[in-house]
């Protein structure tokens, strides 16, 4: 297929492990140079997705194709890379001898290893620890070895499941300036996370999965258009906040309520309800929808439903 | 150049790479140069060495006590006494050698390929385009040639040490090796076969345990011989079929008996036949086909089983 082809496209994609529905019906596109960030809690199918894309597990049902291939093509892996949730490397090998080796495996030519190692080990600030064992790192550098693995050989594809979740405040910034550089140079990339503000500061489209479902899709702005409005408010029991429920979803967190999807103009009726129930309210802010606004709301109906 | 490593093999690896400039090795070769690399960045094989060498050292001064121990009369051992003499504790050493070969196979093989699934190191090299076969096929390879390497460097030495403390070699060196080092193929193989799904310990254990059960039941086979009951000469021959270690083993035995042994063995008729330290005949050919047809058996039970494996 062309190069134009998508970077991801699947077509109801399911599995199932036993009687466990994994996830179930998944169908996307991502375009080329897109960062695509997929959203979901714990357990609801995430890494499922992406070990099924890569070909690490099979799918019950449903197909998949990345970069115009079909998945588990062995050749289309080498304009792949992959970060894995469960990131573990050669504790015997120093940094450069792990990059080598799947530099071997991409494969890549030889005579590029050297500048590959050296380009990726810079980009994910283990330059000077290159000739560490790897098991004498902490943590967070095991995942940017990780990181440098799946940059090597400018891949047109990359999966980066979580990959933030070892890392301290900068090397999460640095993530971000990574997936940019990424995105900039047209590699499409497929973000698992449940970092919402990570997500919502690079992803160019979101899709949210849960229990195996996707219960929304779409650009950051289109998920977010609505309003989210916060109260700090005192003196309201438990039977009094139920009868709350015509405003919409809420994140309760005692003092302060979250309405995660209430129009502006509803405001005073709000303020006035919650006065007439006996509340006291300190504070009312009404704000634009965040990503956890939105991701909340999303999960808070899918209970409903 | 980037991948330094420390093993021989590893090397004729890189070499035949570097010989054409662009040519890439190959997955298989690549897995079985991490296995051999791992061994030896772990110290496996530098703690086999030192052990080998302990017991070398060790054994032959025991060999040499042998031709100067002195009879009640005073004078030594006439030389016929001391090969036979010799012959017989070598086999003994010998079988001792085969275990500690048999149990680090078993060891090193039985967390392969699971430990490497359950810590997650195989997820991203998995996803580069590697097929799950060439995992399989060349960490067997790596391991195969450690074997041959410690099975063919330790007989070397030790009989070396024997030669020079008592003058004697065993009829058939080469063969020794050959079975030796294929009863520590077949538990590595065996063990392969348990990591592509169970536990590391787990499969370790079972191999073990199989290994010694086979042993016995090759005892029970050849009490049957004596006996001259089939019932319990089937025991024997299934379980040589089932897991030839102890058929090589005899194999290795037979390599290592001098005719004086032999010609007693034949001598004392079905009686002879009843020690697992003892064999009468070489290991006929048709078990020798089979044993290459069970390795090949087990090589495919493995890549099929891993295949099949969702990680
Ligand atoms: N190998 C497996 N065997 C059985 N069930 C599995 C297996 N792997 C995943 N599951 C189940 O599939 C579902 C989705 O799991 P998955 O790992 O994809 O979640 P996730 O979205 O990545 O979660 P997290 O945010 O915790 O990483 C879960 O219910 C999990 O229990
Ligand atoms: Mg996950």
């Amino acid at each position: 297929m062309a190069a134009s082809s998508p970077a991801i496209h699947t077509v109801d994609l399911s599995k199932r492990f036993g009687s466990t529905v994994a996830l179930t019906g998944l169908s996307m596109t991502v375009p080329r140079g897109e960062i695509f960030g997929f959203l979901g809690p714990n357990g609801a199918g995430k890494t499922t997705s992406v070990k099924l894309l890569l070909g690490l597990l099979k799918p019950t049902s449903g197909e998949a194709w990345l970069l115009g291939e079909t998945i588990g093509d062995l050749k289309t892996r080498n304009r792949i890379g992959y970060l894995p949730e469960l990131f573990r490397y050669q504790g015997w090998l120093d940094a450069r001898e792990v990059l080598a080796l799947h530099c071997e495996l991409a494969p890549l030519e030889r005579s590029t290893w050297k500048e590959e190692i050296t380009k990726a080990l810079a980009t994910v600030g283990l330059t000077d620890r290159a000739d560490d064992r790897v098991s004498t790192f902490s943590k967070g550098m095991q995942q940017r070895l990780g990181l440098a693995a799946a940059l090597l050989g400018r891949p047109e594809l990359v999966f980066l499941d979580e990959p933030t979740s070892a890392l301290d405040p900068v090397g999460r910034h640095d993530v971000r300036e990574i997936i940019r550089g990424l995105s900039a140079r047209g590699t499409a990339v497929f973000l698992n996370s449940h970092l919402l503000s990570e997500v919502e500061q690079v992803c160019d489209r979101v899709a949210v999965v849960d229990h195996g479902r996707v219960i929304a899709s779409g650009t950051m702005d289109e998920l977010l258009s609505g309003t989210a409005v916060r109260v700090r408010v005192g003196g309201l029991d438990g039977a009094a906040r139920t009868k709350l429920a015509g405003f919409g979803p809420l994140d309760d967190e005692g003092e302060h309520l979250t309405f995660t999807k209430l129009d502006v103009e509803r405001v005073p009726e709000l303020v006035s309800t919650i006065v007439a129930l006996g509340g006291r309210i300190y504070e009312v802010a009404p704000r634009h929808q965040t990503l956890e606004d939105r991701f909340l709301q999303l999960l808070h109906e899918e209970e409903k439903s | 150049m980037l991948v330094v490593s420390l093993a021989p093999a590893a090397d004729v690896a890189k070499y035949a790479a570097d010989l054409g400039a662009e040519t890439l090795v190959p997955p298989v070769l690549v897995f079985a140069r991490l296995t051999i690399q791992e061994a030896s960045r772990r110290r496996l094989l530098l703690a086999l060495l030192v052990l080998t060498l302990l017991v070398v050292g060790f054994s032959a001064w025991g060999f040499h006590k042998i031709t100067t121990v002195t009879r009640s009369d005073g004078t030594l051992l006439p030389p016929t006494q001391v090969t036979l003499i010799t012959s017989q504790l070598l086999i003994v050493v010998t079988f001792m050698y085969s275990g500690v070969l048999a149990l680090s196979a078993a060891v090193v093989a039985g967390p392969l390929i699971s430990s490497e699934v359950e810590s997650g190191l195989l997820l991203s090299m998995l996803a580069r385009p590697v097929r799950r076969s060439e995992v399989v096929i060349g960490k067997w390879l790596g391991l195969a040639v450690l074997v041959f390497v410690y099975a063919a460097g330790s007989a070397f030495l030790e009989l070396a040490a024997v030669n020079w403390a008592t003058g004697y070699l065993p009829p058939h060196p080469i063969e020794l090796v050959l079975y030796v080092a294929a009863e520590g193929l077949s538990l590595l193989s065996l063990g392969l076969v348990l990591s592509t799904r169970l536990s590391g310990i787990t499969g370790g254990v079972i191999a073990l345990v199989a290994w010694l059960m086979a042993w016995i039941a090759g005892v029970v086979g050849d009490i049957g011989a004596g006996l001259q009951n089939s019932a319990l000469q089937n025991v024997g021959t299934i379980s040589h079929l089932l897991l030839p270690t102890d058929g090589l083993w005899r194999g290795a035995v037979y390599a290592m008996e001098p005719d004086v042994i032999l010609a007693a063995l034949r001598a004392a008729g079905t009686a002879g036949r009843a020690n697992p330290f003892s064999a009468v005949d070489p290991p006929p050919n048709a078990f020798l086909a089979w044993v290459v047809v069970w390795f090949a058996l087990m090589l495919t039970l493995a890549i099929w089983s891993f295949r099949t494996r969702e990680i």
